[in-house]
């Protein structure tokens, strides 16, 4: 299908951005990579009247280790971030999730905020930060706020942004000697969205584990954390982490219920495995 | 027309000015405004990549890309890969290999498969090429002969360095 007929601008700057969005309110949409929504607009499922094109604001496209954390710009594209230096060496979960978002075709327009704002609930980048515990830098009509992943993800495609507002970055601590992450997912074809995944981090202590945070995706309308299995994980038993598992998927096009709950089971073995393997 | 937008890029190496619907993608302004029919419209959602096109460079989806953000860019199709010879060994392996059937797919596919050749540093392995055209599908062939071309073209190019 062709999109329904929508006007088209470009913003120069942030604040040319939300003043444009200030303006138009909910009629007006943010386009960044557009490999999300211009296969919704394709499809009419979204027919905004205008599209506000930030792909031409400047600075918004950085990847840079500031201190604890490693900022990741809002406009940085997925194929950017993929062979970045500075991700490989302090945000290893993201390198390693990155392969499996979308095509090369995709991941060289889809971007970094972009992914994070849409807040797919089977999309890889929204659980990384989740299992990370990053935080999403928004600037709005009265200034630039932060937010923590775990309170910006609040409902099936619905998060903490309001509307006038936009991601500039997303904030990750920077991985240490004690950091242990893990990924996998399972996709019909490689690069399709998740039938499942886990995105998963934690502190090799020793001989064990702790601050476990385990985020699933493809199981609910938001990544989700399974907390109880978390802290049977950090306690060194993956048999009753698994047991434990507090997810509560529903059926979808993909699987059932039941099916998902097996395979996040599946994919949690062969994450705790990652997790308790010490980093060279 | 209402919501018209002034761009002027290249097109193939040809400068090219238009003015267009915002709401018309890159691979409708290719076929529909500049007749170069050789993108493909498949899924218009980004799934199957028969859009497949160059952009400054870099493969993206005709389908999810808006003609309107490509002002200033250099825009390449497989009239301009197959034109410029750049191509030509690619559409060799597949003519000989059997790697197209109906052909829909073919021009993305020697496009994703050029991408890959052109940044490889050494032959892909065979799961590196599979796992590089994971985002193009092919109805007909059932992919081992697509993989059998490129790999083939890979070790040919390989040689001749």
């Amino acid at each position: 299908m062709k999109p329904a007929p929508f006007a088209y601008t470009r913003a120069k700057t942030v604040k040319e951005a939300i003043t444009l969005l200030a303006r138009h309110k909910d009629d007006a949409r943010l386009l960044a990579g557009g490999q999300s929504l211009i296969a919704t607009l394709n499809m009419r499922l979204s027919a905004p009247d205008l599209l506000i094109d930030i792909n031409g604001i400047k600075n918004l496209s950085g990847i840079a280790k500031k201190g604890k954390y490693i900022e990741v710009g809002a406009l940085a594209r997925h194929a950017q971030v993929e062979h970045s230096d500075v991700i490989a060496k302090h945000a290893p979960l993201i390198a390693l999730a990155m392969p499996h978002i979308g095509h090369p075709a995709i991941r060289n327009r889809g971007t970094f905020g972009g992914s994070i704002a849409f807040a797919d609930p089977a999309a890889e980048l929204p659980a990384c930060l989740l299992a990370l515990g990053g935080e999403i830098e928004i600037a709005g009509p009265r200034g630039k706020r932060k937010v923590k992943a775990d309170a910006f993800f609040k409902g099936l495609f619905e998060t903490a942004l309001r509307p006038q507002e936009m991601i500039t970055a997303v904030r990750i601590p920077a991985a240490d000697k004690t950091t242990r992450i893990g990924f996998a997912e399972l996709a019909r074809r490689h690069g399709d969205y998740a039938i499942v995944g886990l995105a998963a981090s934690a502190r090799g202590n020793g001989k064990g584990l702790s601050d476990v945070r385990l985020a699933f995706f493809g199981v609910g309308d938001t990544p989700t954390r399974a907390k109880k299995a978390e802290a049977a994980l950090a306690a060194g038993d993956v048999d009753a982490a698994v047991k434990a598992l507090d997810l509560d998927p529903n059926d979808d096009v993909q699987a059932t219920a039941k099916t998902k709950k097996h395979l996040a089971g599946v994919l949690l073995r062969r994450v705790a495995k990652q997790l308790m393997e010490a980093r060279g | 027309m209402i919501n018209a937008v002034d761009i002027s890029l290249t097109v193939n190496g040809e400068r090219v000015q238009s003015c267009v619907d915002a709401r018309k993608t890159l691979v409708d302004y290719l076929r529909d405004d500049l007749f170069l029919t050789g993108s493909h419209v498949g899924c218009e959602h980004g799934v199957c990549g028969a859009c497949t096109v160059r952009v400054d460079g870099e493969i993206v989806r005709g389908c999810l890309m808006l003609a309107a953000q490509c002002d200033g860019t250099k825009v390449e199709t497989i009239e301009g890969l197959s034109d410029s010879g750049e191509v030509a060994d690619l559409q060799a392996a597949f003519e000989q290999r059997n790697a197209l059937q109906c052909g829909f797919c073919t021009p993305s596919m020697l496009t994703a498969a050029q991408d890959l050749l052109k940044r490889a540093k050494k032959v892909p392995s065979r799961d590196e090429i599979r796992e590089h055209l994971s985002g193009n599908y092919c109805r007909c062939t059932g992919y081992h002969a697509i993989v059998d071309a490129v790999e083939a073209v890979a070790q040919g190019r390989a040689k001749g360095r």
